[in-house]
């Protein structure tokens, strides 16, 4: 058997004459943790209902383990977990009901359908309230009813849209563990705009806008294009000398002051670091804070959205 | 994979019994129930003249079901994709592995068997008339299949109709004017804005499109052949527009 793959060739979609994702290529592989990263109306939702054939593409297509989305969408969907943006469900239900509603529309039958409901509630420890109505229930249970549907089949595929947005810190915490704990042999696909979660979960990220592939790469990658990648920054005492001084290093291609910060950025290549410690020491400057800049994801996603190249 | 295929049948069961179970978990089934049931008590007791009449059959018991359907089926129907629209779940369902004809026909069984339900329990009018006089019960278990054939009509147009919009009191208009384009086809209030100009076989056509026409030939005890394939096909149709307005919805 040929290795778990989604290909999505040219993928495209109008809503009336508005342009929601402009011929979208890309190809995920099994073990792949890809986060869709974007603004608001960026066209990450538009992708994720192509993909699980809640709607059609304008044109273009893609393929879920080889299964055409447009002329095989029920064979595609099989193996497809879907959470829906804001996890819907049937608030009248209780939970164990409407999970066991889904394991019979998934095709399982007699005494397996009741196995399924169960796993899945034990899985997304939804023990307390398997009798309760899905609308009585706060929002984080509700989006862990929502994961637990998505993931009922144990599906080779994951596709979960925004399944931590609205969340307090712990349930997202929470959340985010669950979908890390899945079987590293599925394709999980998320779609967010937190770059925090990006950092979290996903081992690749794909910068989408305007329903354009902007940038595609692993966070670390994303975070190299910072211009913060590499960068030094300081917190000291008499910060306006002490930066003179510093952009007298060769290696310092530009020294800014904000809030109280000193940042001095690298020529291409160069490490910083270890220059500026050793210079802390020489001149004896009292300094409350030094740290080694990462980059900055936000910084980059804003450069990428704006159609500015990071480097 | 532990994924397996399920059949036809059983995935239209799968969303029936969903759907049914949806009924009964808020008010709106009892709702139903409790207006339907008072409705036809008054037609047939009060406007009907049920007693007066002083004949052992359930004429006018049957006479104002269309009437009553007109707006009680509608009523029901335009929650069936509107409801599923407003609140998200349709995303849900339509990315099951089930087919959209599957859950177009799900849903409309278990409206169809509720609406069923609620007319079975009218069965105090028929333990009625049986208590006062000798009616002809198989006249009488005519007029409930025909009844019931009707409502299947009425509900595959009101089923299309929720489909069509979002907005559940939209739904109902729209559906509450077709059904009564469906009944009214064969009066001459409709039939005289063709007489004029239409040949006679288009004009036979439309009058043979009225919900009146085929429900009052059943009712009458004549189970003809005719009319129930009348019914179904008026069904099979708007279901198969249903399934097409959802598929439509998908690519625009």
């Amino acid at each position: 058997m040929s290795e778990l793959t989604i290909k999505a060739s040219s993928l495209s979609r109008n809503f009336g004459g508005i342009v929601a994702v402009d011929c979208l290529s890309f190809e995920v592989r099994s073990g792949e943790v890809l986060g869709f990263l974007g603004p608001n109306g960026a066209g990450k939702s538009t992708t994720m209902k192509m993909l699980t054939g809640f709607l059609a593409p304008s044109a273009g297509t893609a393929t879920i383990d080889g299964h055409d989305i447009i002329n095989d969408s029920l064979a595609a969907r099989r193996i497809i977990g879907y959470l829906p943006e804001g996890a819907p469900g049937y608030g009248e239900m209780t939970v164990r009901s409407f999970l066991e509603f889904i394991a019979r529309a998934r095709g399982f039958k007699g005494r397996e359908v009741q196995q399924k409901a169960a796993a899945a509630i034990d899985r997304l420890n939804l023990d307390r309230v398997p009798e309760q109505p899905i609308e009585t229930l706060s929002k984080g249970f509700k989006r862990r009813v929502g994961l637990a549907q998505a993931i009922l089949h144990d599906p080779q595929v994951l596709i979960l849209d925004e399944p931590t947005d609205g969340l307090d810190p712990n349930q997202k915490h929470e959340v985010r563990r669950l979908i890390r704990d899945m079987s590293s042999e599925k394709i999980i696909v998320i779609s967010t705009h937190m770059l925090e979660e990006v950092h979290a979960l996903c081992n690749r990220a794909m910068i989408i806008s305007n329903g354009r592939l902007l940038a595609d790469d692993t966070p670390a990658g994303l975070i190299a294009r910072s211009r913060y990648h590499n960068a030094v920054t300081l917190v000291v005492e008499d910060p306006e000398r002490v930066a003179s001084i510093l952009s007298e290093i060769p290696q310092a291609r530009k020294v800014e002051l904000r809030e109280g910060e000193l940042t001095v950025f690298p020529v291409e290549g160069a490490r910083l670091f270890e220059l500026i410690s050793d210079a802390v020491k020489e001149h004896g400057w009292s300094v409350s804070e030094l740290r080694l800049e990462a980059g900055r994801l936000d910084e980059v996603f804003r450069q990428v959205t704006k159609g500015i190249n990071g480097k | 994979m532990s994924t397996q295929r399920s059949s036809g049948i059983s995935s239209v069961i799968t969303v029936m019994r969903r759907e049914l179970s949806g009924y009964f978990s808020t008010p709106v089934a009892w709702v139903f129930i409790v207006i339907f049931l008072m409705m036809s008590g008054v037609f047939t007791f009060y406007i009907g003249s049920f007693y007066e009449r002083g004949m052992a059959d359930l004429a006018p018991f049957f006479q104002f079901h269309p009437w009553l359907y007109l707006f009680l089926v509608p009523a029901i129907a335009m929650r069936l994709w509107a409801e599923e629209k407003r609140s998200g779940t349709i995303e849900l369902l339509l990315t099951l592995p089930l087919t959209t004809g599957q859950v177009v026909l799900g849903k409309f069984l278990a409206a169809w068997l509720f609406l069923g339900l609620a007319l079975l329990l009218t069965f105090p009018v028929w333990l009625t008339v049986n208590y006062l006089g000798n009616p002809d019960n198989g006249i009488i278990v005519a007029g409930y299949i025909g009844s019931w054939l009707m409502a299947g009509g009425f509900l595959a147009i009101g089923s299309c109709m929720s489909a069509v919009t979002r907005n559940q009191v939209v739904a109902f208009i729209l559906s509450v004017v077709v059904c009564f384009g469906f009944l009214l086809s064969g009066l001459p209030m409709v039939m005289n804005v063709f007489t004029d100009w239409a040949p006679q076989s288009l004009l036979d056509a439309i009058a043979d499109f009225s919900f009146l026409a085929h429900f009052a030939a059943i009712s009458k005890g004549v189970i003809d052949l005719r009319d129930l394939v009348y019914f179904s096909l008026v069904i099979a149709f708007w279901l198969l527009a249903n399934t097409i307005v959802l598929e439509i919805n998908k690519a625009d």
